[in-house]
């Protein structure tokens, strides 16, 4: 049992990289990667939002959203999948604030270090896209918070990567056409080219 | 600023994913095929244009601290009738891009757009502003598309263009067009290109 959750974990964080195999996150994945320790804050942040937002939306999709989950209120026949969207944004959204607020009261330190990020990850589309991806795989409660925690490691992880590569690459002589967010692209590329290597693992 | 402007300036010379960096993930995802390029960019362009209409419409009413989440509730009521749309006509597109099509909420052109330029100009204006950004998203999608699919698998819009060399033809398939990563050796040559001919976009760290 434990080996299945260890393996949806790998597979969420090298396989499955949102933010190298599936490319979510993007904007701010190259938007906030010129430091290491910026991004390791964001990286932070993606990985506490995603673990909580993930297991959220899973207990909303099966209780109130899927075709037939309405069943313990009477209604059989209510099929509400269409509002999936709008309420995992809601929720997301929702998430986020409280978080922030959370952080502030508890975590002052903590909260001064992610502060900025906080509201930038609503609009991540890794975190929504985390959400997505749990709906159509039909995870259960426990997969989905393997999954959340998993999914949030890897992008984290792949931004701490890029923001290292790109403190060294301010040493190099880059054509000037290429200079800023046109070499941050190849390198992107190249690094997702790295981690199509582990595509052929089987778990 | 006039209208022809307001479409033609983000095209080129202000464009969202070349030079403003928003909107990349579904650039790189849903690039393989120039069938559901275009299907992407017609569901951006719609979202965009009407989004940022909605916003400016009720710009004056919104307190500012809530704004983010009206906006989002507009794009996302959008984003389902797109949603809804396309399951509907295109099954079988949709089916291939589903995750991207809901994605599009996130989408920071959307959510960029909308903040600044639907949040400061009247409703008319910021039609036009959508629907050239949403072309200048195309404009870049649909280059890549082109390239990814040629070169990938010899065809256009599923047309056989080159013929390939395991049916007797002379092409070999590239297969690294085929894999998402060559979509951002592709923007980034893009924008090298972009660059080159407009230097004043270059910077100057890494």
């Amino acid at each position: 049992m434990l080996e299945h959750y260890a393996s949806l974990i790998i597979k969420a964080i090298f396989i499955e990289n949102l933010a190298l195999s599936f490319f979510l996150g993007m904007c701010t994945f190259l938007a906030v990667s010129k430091k290491v320790s910026t991004s390791i804050g964001l990286g932070i942040a993606v990985i506490v939002v995603q673990t909580i937002t993930i297991p959220v939306n899973n207990i909303l999709n099966t209780y109130f959203l899927k075709p037939g989950a309405l069943a313990w209120a009477g209604l059989e026949s209510v099929d509400l999948s269409f509002l999936g969207l709008i309420s995992f944004i809601g929720v997301i959204a929702a998430m986020v604030q409280i978080l922030e607020m959370a952080l502030d009261k508890f975590f002052p330190t903590l909260y001064n270090t992610l502060g900025i990020f906080l509201p930038l990850i609503t609009v991540n589309c890794a975190i929504l896209g985390g959400s997505l991806f749990m709906r159509e795989r039909e995870y259960n409660f426990t997969e989905s918070v393997a999954y959340g925690l998993g999914s949030g490691f890897g992008w984290a992880l792949a931004i701490a990567i890029l923001a290292g590569i790109r403190e060294k690459m301010s040493y190099s002589d880059v054509p000037h056409g290429l200079r800023g967010v046109a070499m941050t692209f190849m390198t992107c590329g190249l690094l997702a080219i790295v981690f199509m290597s582990f595509a052929g693992i089987q778990l | 600023m006039k209208i022809k402007e307001l479409i033609t300036k983000p095209i080129i010379s202000d464009n969202p994913i070349a030079l403003q960096i928003l909107g990349i993930c579904s650039a790189l995802a849903v690039t393989v095929q120039l069938k559901n390029v275009f299907v992407m960019c017609g569901a951006v362009i719609m979202v965009v244009a009407f989004a940022n209409v909605g916003v400016s419409l009720i710009r004056n009413h919104v307190p500012n601290s809530i704004r983010i989440i009206v906006q989002m509730t507009i794009i996302a009521s959008l984003v389902i009738i797109a949603e809804q749309f396309l399951k509907a006509f295109v099954y079988d597109q949709w089916k291939t891009m589903a995750v991207y099509v809901g994605l599009i909420i996130t989408n920071c052109i959307v959510m960029g757009r909308t903040e600044a330029f639907g949040m400061k100009n009247g409703p008319i204006a910021s039609f036009w502003d959508g629907i050239g950004n949403g072309l200048g998203y195309s404009f870049i999608l649909i280059i890549v598309g082109f390239f990814r699919e040629l070169f990938g698998s010899g065809k256009l819009f599923g047309f056989e263009i080159l013929a390939l060399t395991k049916d007797g033809g002379w092409y070999m398939p590239n297969g690294l067009m085929l894999l998402p990563p060559s979509a951002f050796f592709i923007i980034g040559l893009i924008i090298w290109a972009i660059r080159t001919k407009d230097p004043s976009q270059i910077e100057e760290s890494n």
